[in-house]
């Protein structure tokens, strides 16, 4: 007969459109209830993207730095370093010395540069302007493990670090600070009342990601400020405070570091059951503890996410098992006119996958918004990534399939005859 | 050609509290294609458990049933949601339009189920609601028609699919007497087309529109005849004019 013409047109399901026109009216049918159940997703889908955002935000901190500094650096200080990895005794030991670094250099073949140090804080003082920095006593070698430029003027002479003359490199922030716009370069400065010729202007360096700014620094040659700002009174007049090891591009670090320890072991006379009198640190390490507050603060956002998809799913799950009781005659009708328990099932999966949809894009925009602020405050580059879009569009749509499933296979093994009755 | 419907022995019982409650007993029966039946009783006495059986809503708990030549006593739920797409309209008592949709998706619902392309299932269902004199009332709510429009909108999505039979359970028991007459003439004009219909009722004033007459007591079907239908156009203009308004 006529119905033969229908019989070959049926096919698998009905249109996705169809459906998803079906399930957005129904949800625009309730609008608060709607929101209301969205908001634990919308919570969730945001803090995944403010995970993300802060999670690859302060990696990509800590690569700028390690490009920044040099990955092959290694930093020994003298000084124990206690179990958890905190120095004790930090600038009181004197323990290493000016000739470990040349000891160093000597010694182990894949060290390109071992640069000594000492630094303390002083007030520096130039006219009637006045500025407290940081004075790093050091090697003309310096400037070649920072890879740092001379803006303006030069750099001090071999000869000149020899005698110990009283010449200094400013940085940028320092000679802003003592000389405005006016040429550093030719003027006197000075440190402990000590006059200082400055010799050269740093190029910029700009800050560090910990917020530092690296451009807040006077350079002096290493005996310079042993003997006119630290003063030599300390027992030992070759102690340093530093010793930067620069290692030759693609050694090994851990085997380098390995070397450097046992040289320094056998300088100091350091027996076996004896823990090593300095400590060492590469700025892999470094970057490695840094970012472990990053972490701490992924996994309280994890949390967070974890807990509000939880409550949004639970809440999704709700809203549909009332949503089923409320249309129960609607879907007796739907099965009478030739609906499948496929179509019923998929009809009220879809709605609740739509529902936690709709709240994963607001939780989306939410969480950009969060992660900006967040990054604004903390200094970090905003790193929205599309994998962290998609993991959170992901996560909405498994929250909305998992709990949607109970009230929409509940839904779909409903009796025709009995849900037609429903009052 | 064979019947359109033919049940042998048919019955169902519920269990309740682990006693079982005979609704339908021992009912064989033979209709053939496009006949109008009115089938009456008393409250409780099975109508309705006949009509979801005939509507393949539901399945015996024994005897059989054979829906225009095919067995469908023992089908799985989803096989017996394709034989009510593909054969079988549907009108209730209380409607059953979908609130939020206008009279043409209301009317479409069954060829979405039926697979049918958006265009396709747009004509059906303008000619169908034409077809039940709603051909101005395409976009109308639910709620902005009367009670008959509203049954006239549920005959239409009973029939777009073009079924060999329409079920009818007390269609007219929410509407007035010239109301329920409109529908019964409707019913009339399209069983001329050679739609079979299955009414049920506790009305005598409708059952008398039926080409044949089918008593039930107690589940049991006790009496089976022919008669003379009456014409409902007929009756609709024999009503006092007053009315009309
Ligand atoms: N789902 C059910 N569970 C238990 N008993 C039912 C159910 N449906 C119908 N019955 C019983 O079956 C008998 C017939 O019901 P029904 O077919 O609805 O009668 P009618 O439509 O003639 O008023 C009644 O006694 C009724 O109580
Ligand atoms: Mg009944």
């Amino acid at each position: 007969m006529s119905s033969l013409a229908i019989g070959r047109a049926r096919r698998g399901s009905m249109g996705l459109g169809t459906a998803l026109a079906g399930a957005l009216s129904a949800i625009a049918a309730n609008p608060l209830r709607a929101a209301l159940t969205m908001l634990g997703i919308v919570i969730g889908t945001a803090a995944v993207i403010a995970t993300v955002a802060v999670g690859s935000g302060a990696r990509e901190v800590v690569l700028a730095q390690i490009r920044s500094l040099g990955s092959n650096l290694i930093i020994i200080l003298p000084g124990a370093q206690s179990t958890g990895g905190v120095r004790t005794g930090t600038g009181f030991s004197q323990t290493l010395t000016y000739d470990d670094g040349t000891a160093i250099l000597r010694d182990v073949p894949s060290v390109a540069l071992a640069v000594p140090g000492v630094r303390s804080t002083q007030q520096v003082v130039a006219g009637g302007a006045n500025w407290s920095t940081t004075v790093q006593g050091t090697t003309l070698d310096f400037l070649e493990a920072r890879e740092w430029e001379i803006a303006a003027g030069r750099a001090w002479t071999a000869e000149e670090e020899a005698r110990a003359a009283k010449v200094a490199l400013v940085g940028e922030s320092v000679a802003v600070a003592l000389f405005g716009d006016a040429d550093p370069v030719g003027a006197q400065i000075r440190i402990r009342n000590v006059p200082f010729e400055v010799v050269g202007l740093l190029a910029r360096k700009g800050q560090a990601s910990t917020g530092l700014d690296q451009d807040d620094l006077v350079l002096t040659p290493l005996w310079t400020a042993r003997r006119s700002i630290i003063g030599a009174s300390r027992a030992n007049a070759r102690a340093v405070g530093t010793i930067l090891v620069k290692v030759h591009e693609g050694e090994d670090m851990a085997a380098v570091e390995e070397d450097v320890r046992a040289l320094l072991r056998q300088r100091h006379r350091l027996a076996a059951t004896e823990p090593d009198d300095f400590s060492m640190r590469n700025l892999a390490e470094i970057a490695a503890t840094r970012d472990a507050s990053a972490r701490t603060l992924s996994v309280l956002l994890s949390s967070v996410a974890t807990v509000s998809l939880l409550v949004g799913g639970i809440g999704i799950m709700n809203i549909m098992l009332v949503s089923v009781t409320e249309r129960t005659r609607e879907i007796g009708l739907r099965l009478a006119v030739g609906a499948r328990r496929r179509d019923i099932l998929l009809q009220f999966l879809l709605e609740a996958v739509t529902l936690s949809l709709i709240g994963g894009l607001a939780g989306i925009a939410l969480g950009v918004a969060a992660a900006n602020l967040a990054a604004a405050s903390a200094g970090w580059p905003v790193l929205i990534e599309p994998a962290a879009v998609g993991i959170a569009v992901g996560f909405s749509a498994l929250v909305g399939i998992v709990f949607g499933f109970y009230p929409a296979r509940r839904a779909a093994t409903l009796d025709p005859i009995a849900a037609l009755r429903h009052e | 050609m064979a019947a359109l419907i033919e049940t042998e022995h048919l019955s169902r019982s519920y269990r309740l509290g682990g006693v079982e409650v005979p609704a339908l007993r021992d009912v064989t029966v033979s209709v053939p294609h496009g006949q109008f039946i009115a089938v009456m009783g008393p409250s409780g006495s099975g109508k309705s458990t006949f009509l979801n059986l005939i509507g393949c809503l539901d399945r015996p708990s024994g005897g059989t049933y054979r829906l225009d030549g095919e067995d469908v006593s023992r089908l799985t739920a989803d096989a017996l949601a394709a034989v009510r797409s593909r054969k079988l309209g549907f009108v209730f008592q209380g409607f059953h339009l979908l609130p939020r949709a206008d009279a043409r998706a209301n009317v479409e619902l069954p060829m979405v189920y039926a697979g049918l392309a958006r265009r396709a299932r747009r004509e059906r269902a303008e000619r169908a609601l034409a077809r039940v004199g709603l051909g101005a009332r395409m976009h109308h709510r639910p709620n902005e028609l009367s009670g008959g429009q509203q049954q006239r909108v549920a005959i239409a999505r009973a029939i777009v699919n073009e079924p060999v039979l329409l079920l009818a359970d007390e269609p007219t028991g929410a509407l007035d007497t010239r109301t329920s007459l409109e529908i019964m003439a409707l019913f009339q004009e399209l069983n001329r087309g050679g739609l079979a219909v299955l009414l049920v009722t506790h009305e005598p004033e409708m059952a008398r529109f039926a080409e044949r007459l089918l008593r039930f007591r107690d589940g049991r079907l006790v009496d089976d005849r022919m008669q003379r239908p009456e014409s409902a156009a007929a009756a609709l203009d024999a009503l006092p004019a007053a009315d009309a308004a």
